[in-house]
């Protein structure tokens, strides 16, 4: 075994995720993707390829949208993590859903399932920097996400549909 | 049966989707959420080379193996066999491997980067063998590599007598049409968790479409009875007829392991291994020689449809059977020969896909048509306005037309929508125009698509369902038929629901478990909806009436009359449920031999206009707008249907224009999302979905089947109108826009040497 396989030892680091202030021990060079996985058991956000095409493992970093397989657990330490966990955390118990899953349920946007949670994250940060987007700044801001099962079209409506109900409360 | 007359409530309403909540929330728990205590990891040694003996299996001393579980063919208890159709393909290589990624050997670890380390030490080599490619190469039979002459199976369906056309046809066109494999690219890969216990079995938790297929594969690798193994599906992230074969050999596989290991085994596979190890769609090649006369009706024809079934036989057979009877489309063809072929050759068994054989070879006919009208001197609609099938006319199996089919109405609609007629003009007129460089023209294609089991493949499934009433009045419905976003759960609970005149959250549906559910047939072939929702819908009306015998419930009853009589029934006799089983309608017939017959019991039909632009300095063809109307019999559930419908078309358009499979000595080098292409969010077009409605008398609440049919028909629409806007004549398909470029700028064999360009490099050669 060389010096380049052995991986670097453990260590402490500490983030935010959905609120709470978390400390893991992780190789630092761990995919984020898999310490929120393993380490802390939000399946929630899932792997599709594992190579930042899919965004299936999208998650907000300090509100910035990020493919979790890509990020290093160590480039993480000391940032803010939201995942579709953190969106709604009384929609476990039958609580109200965010407007944006409430849309995505209501309009289509989920069919099987597993590109969900990274295609709601998405939507959440494209409304946050445009909260009334016209079909083609949706288009756009979910061209990192792919989705085998609805052909976008009815993704594109809960996007829309989310837009309406958070701009009327 | 339901009254038609009767005003459903919760059949035609887009219900929430039943396991949507868990979806958004990310609370469903797919395979890989999965986790069982002391729970290894597993991963395959696959075959490097397509063909030959394995001469040599090496596990260097580097590593130390002794921590490592070690899976070979010698470790199976019972047939080292997939047990699906025929038992030709083996769960493990044992000392020779017929195509590339064949797995040989399967290793288990705690440590899944040990595992890949693992993998990559191990050297095997081999005595390699000469592989076939192609199609052609296997017609040739330069090797026998299955069976006695390389073919898996052959079709022949004739009708009226073919030979005496062609001395009278105004004219005679051939052509030869081509289609390529597609992978289904389901967003979640393949994945189980295999359990074995020495008293107990083995168990199966997967991502997975048909439970009893893998029930029925592992009693017979590990030669267990039926109660020894037991099959759950975990909820399923996508899948598109690529986890209806393969689920079985990826479950053999953990279950070796976990027999040899005595401990749990997930098997994940990563994208890679996933595309390049897995099913695709059949690669296609269909030659049509047809008759016509002067005004562009069909005399006649022959149809040669010929699909790669890659190393093993598979679901090859059932693939050419569906691609064979609908390559006449929805035409009438009095006389008309169709001889199919499914041939082996050394790459990964190709298997089911969306469509299943039909998007090949309707997309040759569908090109086809538009062929015929130009040497006719008609247009693309024209041609087909007249050649479609009517009311008491029959297919190419003989099966009768049924009086409510209007194929002239679905076309009017989809020209009317899609403004056909002055588009297209527009676009003839801007074509003329050599200074614009965007060409622009809309496509046509129609055709049809057969719900159900092919001809008596309903009738040997023998499927059954069921219904519980639980003491509250609550209803659960117990089928193998799953889910994986097309949204099984939520219409047969519609469906259930409306028979029993329940509000809709008062039924849900059993996790797919086969120690807890009858075996409904396998979730593919468009036929849940329509043959198990009429199950669904018989069960609930023999739970009715056993209420109505046994409590004196009241007809019509409240749901609260309901639920106080399933307590009283409940408490008095234990349980409450009921089970339909498949009964063949009377109407419905069919001849294996002469492959002559219904078919199907219903077919849904379909138009579609695709609006494309080719830009001659890019090369690129976009589609600019879609139109799709069909008829699907009663709509249960308006949003799912359209975003069947939406996303049907939308891998129709990848089959189309983007998805290439780039072959490599037999081995899929583009097994990466990043180089092999589907639509994004940014690459399809507006689709418009219309639905009409014929009825159809056979499926609950006239409903018919609908997942297939969208992937028939975009690609011919886009490539009639790439070709009229070009004026090339495209036969193949994917058609990227390097094929575009290659096509429209035909290179000289032998460029004469230039001096200025002395080495010239061909088009689509690694520069």
């Amino acid at each position: 075994m060389t010096a380049a396989d052995t991986p670097a030892p453990k260590q402490k680091i500490s983030f935010v995720v959905n609120g709470e202030a978390r400390t893991i021990s992780a190789h630092p060079m761990a995919r984020l993707l898999d310490v929120l996985r393993l380490d802390l058991q939000l399946t929630g956000t899932k792997e599709g390829c594992g190579e930042g095409e899919c965004g299936s493992c999208s998650v907000l970093l300090d509100g910035v949208l990020v493919n979790s397989c890509l990020v290093p657990v160590l480039q993480a330490a000391g940032t803010d993590i939201l995942t579709i966990e953190g969106l709604s955390p009384a929609a476990s118990s039958a609580g109200k859903l965010h407007p944006v899953q409430q849309a995505f349920l209501d309009c289509g946007g989920a069919q099987c399932g597993i590109c969900t949670p990274g295609m709601i994250l998405a939507t959440v940060q494209l409304l946050a920097k445009n909260p009334s987007p016209d079909l083609p700044a949706i288009r756009e801001g979910l061209s990192g996400n792919l989705c085998r099962c609805t052909g976008y079209l009815q993704i594109f409506q809960s996007v829309a549909e989310a837009a309406k109900r958070l701009a009327t409360p | 049966m339901p009254d038609p007359a009767k005003t459903t409530t919760v059949v035609g309403a887009s219900v929430a989707r039943k396991e949507g909540r868990d979806k958004v929330t990310g609370a469903a728990r797919y395979i890989d959420d999965l986790v069982l205590p002391g729970m290894l990891f597993g991963a395959t040694v696959r075959s490097t080379i397509q063909r030959g003996k394995i001469k040599q299996i090496t596990f260097p001393s580097y590593i130390n193996w002794s921590e490592f579980t070690i899976v070979t063919a010698q470790d199976i208890p019972g047939k080292n066999c997939i047990a699906l159709i025929l038992d030709d393909q083996p769960c493990l290589a044992d000392g020779a491997v017929n195509h590339a990624e064949e797995p040989i050997l399967l290793l288990a670890h705690e440590n899944r980067h040990q595992l890949t380390k693992a993998v990559a030490a191990i050297q095997i080599t081999y005595d390699e063998l000469p592989a076939l490619n192609t199609i052609e190469e296997s017609e040739s039979r330069q090797e026998i590599i299955w069976g006695e002459n390389n073919t898996f199976k052959t079709f022949l369906v004739e009708k009226g007598d073919v030979d005496a056309v062609w001395s009278q046809a105004a004219h005679i066109v051939e052509a030869e049409y081509r289609t390529g494999a597609q992978e289904q690219l389901y967003i979640e890969n393949n994945g189980i968790i295999a359990v074995h216990h020495p008293q107990d079995g083995v168990t199966i938790w997967g991502s997975l479409q048909c439970p009893y297929y893998v029930h029925k594969a592992m009693m017979k690798l590990f030669a267990l009875p039926e109660d020894k193994v037991r099959v759950v599906q975990t909820e399923t992230g996508g899948a598109f007829g690529g986890k209806e074969e393969y689920p079985s050999m990826l479950a053999g596989h953990a279950a070796l392991l976990a027999l040899k290991s005595g401990r749990p085994v997930k098997m994940i596979y990563d994208r890679a291994e996933d595309m390049a190890a897995t099913t695709k769609r059949h690669p296609s090649r269909t030659r049509l020689r047809t008759a016509i006369d002067a005004h562009g009706k069909i005399l006649g024809g022959e149809i040669e449809f010929v699909i790669d079934g890659g190393a093993y036989a598979t679901l090859s057979s059932v693939v050419l059977s569906r691609g064979t009877i609908h390559a006449g489309g929805p035409y009438n063809w009095p006389s008309i020969r169709i001889r199919s072929r499914a041939m082996a050759t050394n790459v990964p068994p190709h298997g089911a896909f969306r469509g299943f054989g039909a998007p090949q070879s309707l997309f040759a006919l569908e090109r086809h048509m538009d062929r015929l009208a130009q040497v006719v001197g008609i247009s693309p609609t024209e041609i087909r306005r007249r050649n479609f099938l009517q009311p008491g006319q029959t297919t190419t199996t003989q099966q009768a037309v049924p009086n409510e089919v209007n194929l002239p109405l679905l076309l009017d609609r989809a020209l009317e929508l899609s403004n056909y007629e002055a588009k297209q003009q527009a676009a003839a007129n801007q074509n003329k125009n050599p200074a614009i460089s965007k060409k622009k023209a809309l496509g046509i294609a129609a055709f049809l698509h057969g719900a159900g089991f092919t001809g008596s493949g309903e009738r040997y499934l023998d499927s059954v369902a069921g219904v519980e009433a639980l003491p509250d009045g609550t209803v659960r419905i117990l089928v193998s038929s799953t889910e994986f976003g097309q949204g099984t759960n939520t219409v047969l609970c519609q469906i259930a629901a409306e028979t029993l005149s329940l509000p809709y959250t008062s039924v849900s549906i059993a996790q797919p478990d086969t120690t807890a559910v009858p075996n409904s047939g396998p979730t593919v072939a468009s036929r849940t909806i329509m043959v198990v929702g009429k199950l669904v819908h018989s069960a609930c009306v023999g739970l009715l009436q056993t209420l109505r015998a046994t409590q004196s419930l009241p007809d019509p009853a409240t749901p609260e009359q309901f639920a106080l009589a399933c307590a009283e029934h409940v408490a008095k006799h234990g349980n409450l449920k009921s089970y339909a089983r498949y009964q063949a309608p009377k109407d419905v017939f069919w001849d294996d031999e002469k492959y002559r017959g219904e078919a199907y019991a219903t077919y849904a039909w379909a138009v579609y206009v695709a609006e494309v632009t080719v830009d001659l300095l890019t090369f690129s063809a976009t589609v600019d707008n879609f139109v799709a109307v069909q008829e699907v019999g009663k709509v249960l559930h308006p949003i799912l249907a359209q975003g069947q419908i939406i996303g049907g078309v939308a891998q129709g358009i990848g089959f189309a224009l983007y998805e290439k499979v780039l072959w490599q000595h037999g081995r899929m080098r583009n097994n990466q999302m990043t180089n092999y292409i589907m639509p994004t969010s940014a690459d399809l077009p507006p689709i418009h979905v219309h639905f009409e409605e014929f009825g159809n008398p056979h499926g609950a609440y006239g409903a018919k089947g609908i997942g297939e049919l969208p992937m028939d028909g975009p690609a011919p629409a886009i490539l009639n109108a790439i070709s009229a806007a070009t004026g090339h004549e495209f036969n193949s398909i994917p058609l990227l826009p390097e094929d575009l470029f290659a096509a429209l700028n035909p290179m000289p064999e032998n460029p004469p040497p230039s001096p200025q360009q002395q080495s010239p490099v061909p088009v689509g050669a690694p520069q």
